[in-house]
């Protein structure tokens, strides 16, 4: 019925592109932060919290949050893009490096070739372990200086910002390395494995 | 028995604005002639849907203001939200002759007619007020004598959407009663409530919980979820009040 | 704020792939165990879906993405719907 229908004057929120080479195809610039929550907030205390390294591994491994906070902090300043089409510039954090973690276990990343990102609440998305390795992929605790708000995704939250944002799990307790690409909460329902934001890779099949 | 079927899935409608009125500052109606409509209940709302040239699309979701017997007009009133994407178009730029698409009708959980009963409460927050106005009219288009409560809360006197017709209603209607609270400022000589709805203000408005009221809550999310919680605590059952988030900020 | 509202605000995006009025549709969790009618769920709805929630257990009963015009529809969440046959 839309076909060639189009609402007189409507322009909708996009940007000019005084900032085009730097947005990824599509995309706007937002200068918010959006919270796009699929469940209600978790609020696991810290003194419960903890992360896990599980799957294929020769030993699983746990930490407490200060034994997280333990390791070495990096502050990668990123843009971040969200499927639904934003992007931020400039975003800053605080975190450790998932490969700082990653090279606390043994596995075989021959076999071990994907992970899966595993929340509070249920959330789940997967990886290539390429994907969080070589300084692509903190666990992030602090957002533009303070501790990572509950809405955003804290006390910590996966952040992987070469790839679509959905990818960063909030929540996150954990990574399950295992050997084949198994589909996450929202790759479930359509969207990309994989989700290059330079690529569009938003749906299956793009 | 025949199933009664709805016209299939739901698909999108388009409808031309006949008439438009400005309610409050930020509220405006706009009233649409749509050809295919089919009907709708007090209560139900539509997605409206914009499309800019490129194809862009934006969706938002708005209540039905105006009662079933007004079919195929139907009334949305819209509050502008500053940094809306889909309110200040529909406020600012849409005229009469313009053409809108929209979807409808929806939701048969959040809807009142005459035929459910009553004792009725209807509590509203701003903008929440829209489709309990829909069914307030569509109660007197049918000459309802239905015991019927209504407290609404508004920022000021000049933020009050329908003013005039409420006051018009309560005065007519003597099942009716209109109890406004303002929050932020009143006018001079004002008698109404002058804070945030409470307990307390639920305890004195609403009907004794024996009375087994129907309760229909609508407005943004904190409010509503304040009233629904207060009610409960009243001694209300769960089962009978029925709430329409209108998200944080009260755009659907 | 997160962004939840009522099951009924989801009634737009069902009845787009459901034939029939299903906030009237009674759901039972396949989390908990307990029965609802769908318009009194709670509804997560943003740009990538819609996740419609136990009000009880929070268990994702039906999740909605509309994706290169198709839906992609996962109801593990449910149980058990109850339909009415008549009018």
């Amino acid at each position: 019925m839309s076909e060639g229908f189009i609402s007189r004057a409507f322009r909708g929120r996009r940007q000019k592109s005084d900032v085009a080479g730097r947005l990824p195809p599509g995309q706007y610039l937002e200068r918010g932060f959006p919270v796009l929550s699929a469940g209600p907030t978790p609020h696991t205390p810290l003194e419960r919290w903890d992360f896990s390294i599980v799957g294929h591994v020769k030993e699983p491994k746990r930490w407490t949050w200060q034994e997280l906070l333990a390791f070495p902090h990096e502050t990668p300043t990123v843009d971040i893009s969200c499927v639904t089409k934003w992007t931020k510039f400039d975003t800053h954090w605080e975190g450790v490096s998932v490969e700082t973690l990653l090279q606390q276990v043994e596995y075989d990343p021959n076999v071990a070739r994907y992970v899966n990102a595993f929340s509070d609440g249920g959330y789940t998305t997967n990886l290539p372990l390429a994907d969080v390795l070589g300084g692509k992929a903190w666990v992030a605790f602090s957002y533009e200086g303070q501790p990572l708000a509950p809405e955003h995704g804290g006390p910590a939250r996966l952040l992987v910002p070469h790839l679509y944002f959905w990818k960063s799990a909030k929540w996150v307790r954990g990574l399950r390395l295992v050997d084949h690409d198994e589909p996450g909460f929202w790759e479930s329902l359509g969207y990309h494995n994989y989700g290059d934001p330079w690529k569009e890779e938003r749906y299956q099949g793009d | 028995m025949e199933r009664r079927t709805l016209p299939g899935r739901l698909t999108w409608q388009r409808g031309e604005v006949v008439a438009t009125e400005q309610e409050t500052a930020r509220a405006k109606s706009i009233t649409l002639a749509l050809p295919t409509w089919m009907g709708h209940r007090a209560g139900q709302h539509v997605d409206v849907r914009l499309t800019a040239e490129d194809g862009y699309q934006a969706e938002r979701s708005y209540s039905i203001a105006s009662p079933p017997e007004e079919q195929p007009r139907v009334t949305l009133t819209v509050e502008r939200l500053d940094d809306g994407e889909v309110s200040p178009y529909l406020t600012d730029e849409l005229r009469i002759g313009d053409k809108l698409e929209l979807r409808g009708p929806i939701g048969g959980y959040f809807v009142w007619e005459a035929r459910l009963g009553g004792p009725l409460l209807l509590v509203a927050g701003g903008s929440g007020i829209v489709p309990l106005m829909a069914m307030l009219r569509h109660r007197a288009a049918v000459g309802s004598t239905i015991p019927t409560r209504l407290l609404y809360s508004s920022r000021s006197y000049a933020d009050i959407i329908y003013r005039e017709e409420l006051e018009h209603l309560d005065e007519a209607d003597q099942m009716l009663e209109v109890v406004q609270t303002l929050t932020r400022v009143q006018p001079p000589g004002w008698t109404g409530y002058h804070r945030r709805i409470d307990t307390d203000m639920l305890r004195e408005v609403a009907w004794p919980s024996d009375q087994h009221p129907l309760m229909y809550i609508c407005g943004p999310t904190p409010f509503v979820e304040t009233a629904a919680a207060s009610l409960v605590t009243l001694g209300h059952e769960p089962a009978r009040i029925k709430t329409e988030r209108f998200g944080p900020t009260g755009e659907a | 704020m997160e962004n939840k509202l009522d099951g009924n605000a989801a009634a737009g995006m069902l009845q787009a792939i459901f034939p029939f009025e299903m906030t009237l549709v009674q759901v039972t969790c396949a989390g908990c165990g307990t029965t609802n009618l769908l318009g009194a769920t709670a509804a997560y709805m943003h740009g990538m879906g819609t996740i419609v929630r136990c009000p009880v257990c929070d268990t994702a009963l039906i999740r909605v993405a509309q994706v290169k015009g198709r839906y992609f529809l996962d109801m593990r969440g449910v149980g058990v719907l109850q339909i009415s046959a008549e009018a």
